[in-house]
């Protein structure tokens, strides 16, 4: 492990090898990162029974330091969305990602979190949680395999490998803004486009009242 | 119950209400019954002709007929074939008297067919909507409703490839998802009408007293929909007097995905995959019930070594589905993961096993109409062979012996949770947790389908009610369905797998057709309406995990807050299939 850490160039003398290494701040900053992500205890749907079965002997994702799952958002660091993401479910979903703390990531697991699945064309299904929080590294299948999990969780340690303190969001001067918190109206609303919203809704309206007087001339 | 007394009882049905007719529509069966008569028709059912069992309750939008049809299927908990009977009201502003008050069980689903037909039942006690939410705009399964994403009525779509170019239908779309408003909607005057409804219904915060000698306040505690005991995205509102239950309300719909709307633009061979994901864990019971709903229409019958191999891989699932039960059981009980590491170990197995055949771990789409998709590979036969003749068995006896005489899991599940016979066949309670309530009703025995008549098994029961003894039933059905394979495996014979040419494209005949399978988590149901053409007019599923639910209140009343998710955990519900 301290060859991984270690940065080459620096002559460490013979007896003090394995004891000192000589390094850079970020290596041991994203090492110790990497290595214990604790991803959130939440299942949405069949690709939990997966993230299970990852846990699970056969494949035990504890081998990377992320066996310990937590059921509070507070204390978990990766928010893995295992299933179809409901427009019932999102506002809960965007407020469990507001209540991690930094550093957070998201990894979207199968076809219904990364773009709506085969659930896509149903009315009350989003289709990809994209749409709402920012994710980190996507899964395909549909539920992906245990072993695609595992790949997608090592690829999000990659991605952490490549991150810099001087970079990083969380240590930059200006606050994180929470993403606003969807709301259930006839259909989901995203605040920040209530005026986009209201400007078609207007239009529609104009519309529906435009084609009868069209019929009627 | 042989034909001659079934027409004679049917007779005598019709001279004691001389205003019901005989659903005369080709291909359709049963009564229909004028909607005053309904609340008698129904009492008289259960009271005078036994069919105390009411299984199914849904409506279908005929919107060329202008009418709307809500359609009851009735069974007999001593077994023996059901009766349908239809209640026919116009389209617009549909008005049926309640079951509610004779049938407890019809509650939840009388609440589904508001939400997603727009049926309002008279004298429903809580009519509100149960998977989508207060102030969602229209009745989606209505057939003039729809959706952001509207392509066309039917599969396939000829919109995907004009001109042999893709075309994604969030193009189309101003916000470029899928989304959708009235005219005229201004979001910002929008007030949410949204949990007022749900928090009413547990009491009203501010006149709760508490009638204990103590001066305490009762509490209104809400359980997920992310809470890491309520099996995927449940929720649950408990008014709470100290640590008991005094009212409890589900929540659910956090996972509704359209399956029935989907299902209905769907053709039908398009629909199995999309059973399995209905309840996740036993993808291959799934397909069971819709392919025996669809060849009652077409007709068909498969082949011999099919029928074998079906039972084979839905009594695997059951085992699966038992394990897994017992294993999430314990993890409520706080006997956190390793039982379950146990379970998974033998489902793993299994899935290999299934992977092998159907080329996916859990999604399997493996049956098909007359048949199954394919043969079994080579040497796999062998491995189940092995598994259940070597392994299996002892595996279940380990569970046995660790778990069974645990002092904590005996203080903890031995009369909490009761739910007397009476009130599960009221509520309409299937499955496991009936059985374990005292009622000798297995789908496979009562009302056999496919092959099960041939296989020499016994029908468990136990009799406490409570979560031990479903914990327990689990135990003895997991050796029953052992039962079952060592015969399938005994007597599987050689042949073909699939009747007659596979079809990309089925042919069903118009008519109706209900399929119901003893899932493991209980009965299992699937309502298919054909009019001739490639997709399903309607398509609904009779989902066990929900109509268990209708009891949850029952069972949980007067208990402790530490038991209401052992209580729910042994009602083993999974949350594809209550919300679809």
């Amino acid at each position: 492990m301290t060859d991984d850490i270690n940065s080459p160039g620096y002559d460490i003398p013979p007896e003090l090898e394995g004891q000192v290494s000589i390094t850079t701040l970020d290596k041991v900053y994203n090492w110790s990162r990497r290595n214990s992500i604790w991803p959130m205890m939440f299942g949405l749907a069949c690709c939990g029974i997966e993230m299970i079965c990852a846990a699970t002997s056969r494949f035990d994702f504890s081998r990377f330091g992320m066996e310990v799952m937590r059921p509070s958002p507070r204390q978990s660091d990766l928010m893995i969305v295992s299933g179809t993401v409901t427009k019932k479910m999102l506002p809960q979903i965007v407020r469990l990602y507001n209540q991690m703390p930094e550093p957070k990531y998201v990894l979207a697991m199968g076809a219904c979190a990364s773009g709506g699945g085969p659930f896509k064309e149903g009315y009350s299904v989003v289709d990809g949680v994209d749409k709402f929080i920012p994710v980190d590294v996507y899964v395909t299948g549909c539920p992906p395999t245990p072993q695609a999990l595992l790949h997608g969780l090592i690829t999000l340690q990659k991605k952490i490998d490549k991150q810099s303190i001087k970079e990083v969001r969380w240590y930059s001067k200006e606050p994180i803004e929470p993403i606003p918190v969807p709301v259930l109206g006839p259909d989901l609303m995203d605040p920040r486009e209530f005026g986009l919203i209201k400007q078609y809704s207007t239009e529609k309206l104009v519309e529906e009242q435009e084609v009868p007087a069209a019929e009627e001339a | 119950m042989s034909e001659e007394v079934l027409v004679e009882e049917k007779t005598e049905l019709e001279e004691r209400f001389p205003e019901i007719i005989r659903d005369e529509r080709k291909g359709y069966e049963g009564y229909i019954v004028p909607a005053e008569k309904l609340v008698e028709f129904a009492s008289a059912l259960r009271d005078e002709f036994g069919y105390d069992f009411l299984s199914s309750v849904t409506g279908v939008d005929y919107m060329p007929e202008e009418s709307m049809e809500v359609v009851y299927h009735a069974y007999q908990t001593t077994g023996g074939p059901g009766l349908v009977y239809k209640v026919q009201v116009e389209r617009e502003d549909p008005v049926v008297p309640s079951l509610t008050p004779v049938f407890p069980g019809a509650g939840l689903q009388e609440r589904e067919a508001w939400d997603l037909l727009g049926i309002r039942f008279e004298g429903h006690p809580n009519l509100k909507r149960v998977l989508l939410w207060e102030g969602f705009d229209g009745h989606p399964l209505r057939k003039d409703w729809r959706e952001a994403f509207y392509e066309g009525d039917g599969k396939p779509f000829k919109s995907r490839w004009p001109g042999g170019q893709v075309r994604r239908v969030e193009e189309d779309n101003p916000f470029n998802k899928n989304v959708d408003y009235p005219e005229g909607f201004d979001p910002e005057n929008w007030i949410p009408e949204g949990e007022t409804a749900v928090y009413e219904r547990v009491g009203r915060l501010d006149h709760a007293v508490s009638e204990t000698a103590l001066s305490t306040d009762q509490l209104v505690v809400n359980l997920g929909p992310q809470h890491p005991s309520t099996h995927g995205v449940f929720r649950m509102v408990v008014r709470l007097d100290g640590e008991k239950i005094v009212a409890l309300e589900p929540v659910m719909g956090y996972l509704h995905r359209n399956h029935e709307k989907i299902g209905e633009r769907n053709t039908f061979l398009m629909n199995i995959p999309f059973t399995d994901r209905l309840d996740y864990f036993n993808s291959m019971s799934n397909n069971f019930g819709y392919v025996l709903a669809v060849e009652k229409l077409m007709g068909v019958n498969p082949p011999e070594r099919a029928e074998y191999i079906r039972v084979m891989m839905a009594e695997l699932t059951r085992i699966v589905n038992h394990l897994a039960a017992i294993g999430f059981l314990l993890n409520d009980l706080g006997a956190f993961f390793t039982p379950l590491l146990y379970a998974f170990e033998e489902r793993e197995l299994i899935l290999d096993i299934f992977e092998a055949v159907s080329g996916s771990r859990m999604m399997c789409n493996y049956y098909r109409f007359g048949g199954v998709a394919r043969d079994l590979p080579a040497g796999v036969f062998e491995r189940v062979k092995s598994l259940v003749l070597d392994r299996l068995a002892g595996k279940i006896d380990d569970l046995d012996a660790f778990l069974t005489n645990n002092e904590i899991i005996r203080a903890r599940t031995i009369g909490i949770g009761v739910l007397t016979a009476e009130e599960a066949i009221a509520h309409s309670i299937v499955g496991p947790v009936l059985r374990a309530s005292g009622v000798p009703y297995d789908v496979r025995r009562a009302d056999p389908y496919g092959i099960y008549d041939r296989f020499d098994f016994d029908v468990a029961v136990r009799y406490h009610g409570d979560i031990y003894d479903r914990y327990l039933i689990r135990l003895d059905e997991l050796r029953q369905s052992l039962r079952i394979l060592e015969q399938v495996i005994r007597d599987i014979p050689e042949g073909p797998i699939q009747e007659g040419k596979p079809q990309y494209q089925a042919r069903v005949p118009a008519g109706e057709a209900y399929g119901r399978v003893e899932g493991p988590k209980g009965e299992l149901g699937f309502y298919v309406v054909s009019n001739g053409k490639p997709n399903p007019w309607r398509y609904h599923v009779r989902a066990p995990s929900f109509i268990n639910l209708t009891a949850l209140d029952v069972m949980c009343r007067n208990y402790k807050i530490a038991d209401v998710v052992t209580i729910l955990g042994s009602i083993d519900i999974v949350l594809g299939e209550t919300d679809r």
